[in-house]
């Protein structure tokens, strides 16, 4: 078995992506046809049998998603593709964009045809908009082909889709903050419940999902040899798209086979540290990620795996960063980053994120005390436990994991 | 077909709260279940009368098989839920919040306003918060106070979102909002103007419901107790319907408790030289605005007639709906008709000289303060109401000067200006006006009184109201609305030609001015339907409840104004309304 497979990748420079017919002659829109002449609920079976995990990051069941949404009875329900992809380090989404956008779209139309929803929303974020052209083509054009509108293909079947641009604050890659912007609000995230699938975007039932999930379905329906369950085993079934960055020499985009170790991702498919550097820390899942060092290098790549070794999959990015970057420094800038992109609204997320940021500034000059880092920690549980959305939970992980993994740096009077 | 007696009981649902077996109704949040056996989970953002905010995470609870803790205002019980209030984890977690909080406000409390009233320092004291944990990051913003009536320290604001709440959901007016993210998220104004700059009615909801001094009444009390203290003052007191119904929550009453008799005797010692009573010219208001109503249906006056007593409606209608001002009565509201006959007919009854009166009106609301600096409320560069204070503001002053307030006698009301009708008393409820000008206007049209007395149809705490009753020549047709989001419904139905009423009655603040927004903290919509409740009590109880038949004004007409509109009243008792750009500007 291959570290570099093809399977949700497999278009990638089989088409031109400014173009449905050549779309079309690589088998484009089967797909959609056979969905279309299924019932909704074997589609969402479908996904569930290949125990597909939401590649955003929550990795939430997804043939359950689409299940749920299709329980909930509506006369106007909506689809999101999450195109955010905020969390630091993580570029995968813009690959199945760039390279294939018309897999998106049908993806898209066979979500709302299984979710029974009349429209699709794409929130792309904002530092994506030279690939708006590029989606805006593929929807119209699929809509001069009549795959996409009215009556599509004279099913009966009405689905628009509507391409939507964020103004660029990470946490609207949060579902509810994501879609108030949408709304023409600030994008804050809100409480649960209400939940999406109940009451989503303009409180209508909405089912999001990311571009990498939706990206995969296509594929699955056509899927008759079965390929995709070939890969990987137990809960991390078929292929997963990495985003490998940091310190390597091949940064870059790969479909792996759940179960290819750390290692094999690092060092075959990203030809390892250059410079003669050596490993400091792999932060998995972007800013909001865990972080290990080189111990968890043989651990395969699968959910389990990775939670047994204290880190999660998330938004699938591999961050590798070598010996010239220390911990500290490492924290710190992540630090910066949620100081940045907390929203505020929630005590702990706003107030817990500047005094951790002013305490390890304080260890950066050699001035935090043992009594600091124990506020730190405190602080950090606070919020993880306790703040209103997924940011706040999360923005500490990176450090939280870094206290397990780098004890010593946290006692004071040991090496920084 | 509804039919509210057919409702089933509701589904009771079973949990544990720290072991404790508890039985509540389905849809119950894990707050309220806890309330209900004795445990008062700690809570800021949280309002019984507002939507659910879960910002602040101070209510954040241990429920058994959940991976994070819950925050117990937004957290459904279920039947089985096991959750604990007290375990290390929750006492961590919370009291880590309250030091998150505190370190991010200014905590001057030993001056601050709110010192001794505000639910962030209850909070440290429950917690007994002696060393802070977290390093102080408060960030110093400027103070907004450029208006009377409220002044802004954001500096003490906790982003609670209360006031964005109230000023949005039940005054729909959004002249707060928040603003930036992260640390840098504050509340603010549209441009950070000033409030008076904005679509800002200074209502005062907004200082109602704030935990902390992030909003608040301008503080008058000095004034008041320097004119107090001089000699040459002559300083007389009027006090609203409205406060002597709540006055006493802060005094260790019942919500509702109807203290006027001790409230008389607590401005007494306080040192006023007269106690008076603002029931006496809600009846004058009565006696003018019913009168222009007569008017304006005999004459084709602009119809429907609006009523113009409430200061926080007055400046909303000036700025929001200015083409609609000539519906506005021109009466005056009963605090400035008090003022004008304070400074002209008890000056001349009393012999006092008028610049040596001072006059001091004690109000549930903080945008009679606002009004009473009007220009219009004032002859020759004098001012009819010296100082406004809101009920909190009375209350600090009782406390100001020690007085053992549950254990005052009662004393009556000083006379001339003394005396109020049941109606005048109603004047503090929603539909209160509306059931008072009905009185009055009924009797003088069919010549019988109404019976019965009481008008059913405008009572009530529904949003709106209407009703038609029959005056024998005519029909009339009112509505009767209170809050301000409620009041725009009613104008836009005005603009767009749909209102074919002939009175409407508004209230700025929910319920009226029983619930405005310079009433004592606490107020919820269950204390503003008591303070409701006591008001048509009190109104039973009176000798008088029709305020033509109030003696003191019958004398002040036979006296002094003549009759109802005549000129005397015209210069003293009605004004003029304008548009609003922005409200005046005051040093």
């Amino acid at each position: 078995m291959g570290y570099d497979v093809k399977f949700i990748t497999k278009n990638f420079g089989k088409y031109d992506p400014m173009s449905i017919d050549s779309y079309l002659s690589i088998g484009g829109f089967a797909a959609l046809k056979r969905a279309m002449a299924m019932d909704g609920e074997d589609i969402a079976s479908l996904i569930a049998e290949a125990k597909v995990k939401g590649r955003g990051g929550a990795a939430y069941d997804m043939g359950r998603k689409w299940s749920q949404s299709r329980a909930v009875k509506a006369p106007h329900k909506l689809v999101i593709c999450n195109a955010d992809e905020g969390e630091t380090c993580t570029f995968k989404d813009r690959e199945l964009i760039k390279n294939d956008p018309f897999n998106l779209i049908e993806a898209i139309t066979i979500c709302g045809y299984t979710v029974n929803a009349q429209d699709g929303y794409i929130y792309l974020r904002e530092e994506y908009r030279h690939l708006r052209p590029l989606l805006l083509n593929a929807i119209k054009q699929a809509e001069e082909h009549n795959l996409l509108g009215y009556n599509i293909q004279n099913t009966g079947f009405n689905f628009h889709i509507h391409l939507y641009s964020g103004a660029g604050a990470y946490v609207c890659g949060e579902g509810t903050a994501l879609i108030r912007s949408i709304e023409g609000k600030a994008g804050r995230p809100r409480k649960k419940p209400p939940f999406m699938k109940v009451s989503g975007l303009f409180a209508l039932p909405t089912c999001v999902n990311n571009v990498e999930s939706f990206s995969i379905v296509p594929h699955l329906l056509m899927d008759e040899a079965r390929e995709y369950v070939s890969y990987g085993s137990g809960e991390s079934l078929g292929t997963k798209l990495v985003s490998l960055g940091g310190n390597v020499r091949r940064p870059g985009v790969y479909e792996i086979p759940f179960g290819t170790t750390v290692r094999d991702i690092i060092y075959e498919l990203g030809q390892g540290i250059p410079g003669g550097q050596s490993l400091r820390l792999i932060q998995f899942g972007g800013a909001s990620g865990k972080i290990s060092d080189g111990r968890i290098l043989d651990t395969p790549y699968t959910y389990d795996d990775l939670k047994a070794a204290g880190v999660t999959v998330g938004s699938g990015s591999i961050l590798v960063i070598d010996n010239r970057t220390s911990v500290l420094d490492f924290l710190r800038m992540t630090q910066d980053f949620f100081s940045e992109e907390s929203c505020g609204q929630c005590t702990p997320c706003r107030e817990g994120n500047l005094h951790i940021k002013l305490i390890l500034e304080k260890m950066a000059r050699g001035e935090a005390t043992q009594a600091d880092i124990r506020d730190m920690k405190k602080i950090a549980t606070i919020m993880s436990i306790s703040s209103l959305c997924g940011l706040g939970e999360s923005a500490q992980n990176a450090l939280l994991s870094a206290m397990k993994i780098f004890p010593k740096i946290f006692e004071i009077g040991g090496a920084a | 077909m509804a039919d509210t007696q057919e409702t089933k009981k509701p589904e009771m649902v079973h949990l544990k709260i720290n072991n404790i077996p508890v039985e509540v109704p389905a849809g119950t949040m894990v707050l309220a279940a806890a309330k209900q056996i004795g445990i008062d989970i700690p809570h800021l953002c949280f309002h019984p009368d507002q939507e659910i905010k879960a910002k602040c995470r101070i209510c954040s609870v241990e429920v058994k098989g959940s991976r994070k803790l819950s925050a117990a205002c937004t957290t459904v019980v279920w039947e089985g839920m096991e959750v604990f209030t007290d375990t290390q984890l929750v006492r961590d977690t919370q009291v880590g919040i309250l030091q998150l909080i505190m370190a991010d406000h200014d905590k001057d409390c030993l001056t601050c306003p709110r010192n001794h009233r505000c639910e962030l320092q209850e909070l440290c004291a429950r917690f007994n918060i002696q060393i802070p944990h977290v390093p102080d990051v408060t960030k110093k913003r400027t103070t907004e106070n450029t208006n009377p009536a409220i002044v802004r320290n954001p500096s003490k604001c906790i982003k609670c979102g209360r006031c964005f709440r109230v000023c949005k959901d039940v005054q729909g007016v959004e002249a707060l909002t928040f603003a930036g993210r992260s640390d840098n998220l504050i509340v603010t104004t549209p441009y950070n103007l000033p409030l008076e700059k904005t679509d800002c009615t200074l209502c005062g909801q907004c200082s109602l419901v704030c935990p902390t001094a992030a909003i608040v009444e301008k503080d008058d009390t000095q004034v008041v107790l320097d004119a107090l203290q001089d000699p040459e003052k002559h300083v007389i007191v009027q006090v609203a319907p409205a406060v002597r119904v709540a006055l006493g929550d802060a005094f260790g009453y019942e919500g509702g408790a109807i203290v006027t008799g001790q409230m008389v005797t607590a401005l007494k010692m306080l040192g006023f030289d007269k106690v008076f009573d603002t029931n006496f010219s809600a009846d004058l208001t009565i006696m003018e605005e019913g009168s222009e109503l007569l008017h304006r249906i005999q004459n084709g006056g602009k119809m429907p007639m609006l009523t113009s007593c409430s200061p926080g409606w007055i400046n909303f209608i000036e700025k929001h709906y200015p083409n609609l001002l000539p519906h506005l009565s021109t009466a005056k509201s009963p605090m400035s008709m008090f003022g004008a006959i304070a400074k002209t007919y008890y000056a001349k009854h009393s012999g006092v000289p008028v610049k040596n009166i001072f006059t001091v009106a004690i109000m549930p609301c903080t945008a009679k303060k606002y009004e009473a600096a009007r220009p219009e409320m004032g002859r020759d560069g004098m001012r009819d109401v010296d100082a406004v204070l809101t009920t909190r503001e009375f209350i600090k002053l009782i406390h100001y000067v020690g007085l053992s307030f549950k254990d005052l006698p009662n004393s009556e009301f000083d006379s001339p200006l003394g005396v109020g009708s049941g109606a005048g008393a109603i004047f503090g409820a929603t539909g209160g006006v509306m059931e008072a000008a009905l009185r009055t206007v009924y009797e003088k049209v069919t010549g019988k009184e109404a019976k019965p007395l009481e008008f059913n149809d405008v009572r009530g705490f529904q949003g709106v109201k209407e009703a038609t009753y029959d005056l024998g020549v005519r029909k009339v047709k009112v509505a009767v609305c209170h809050t301000l989001r409620n009041a725009r419904k009613m104008m836009d139905k005005l603009e767009k030609g749909e209102c074919d009423y002939d009175f409407i009655e508004i209230m700025a603040c929910p319920g009226g001015c029983i619930g405005g927004g310079g009433q004592p903290y606490d107020t919820t919509n269950e204390i503003r339907k008591k303070r409701i409740a006591s008001l048509y009590e009190i109104d039973k109880s009176l000798p008088y409840r029709k305020s033509h038949e109030n003696p003191d004004i019958i004398t002040l007409y036979k006296d002094f104004l003549g009759e109802p509109l005549s000129d005397t009243s015209h210069h003293l008792l009605h004004t003029t309304y304008h548009q609003v750009h922005k409200l005046y500007e005051f040093k």
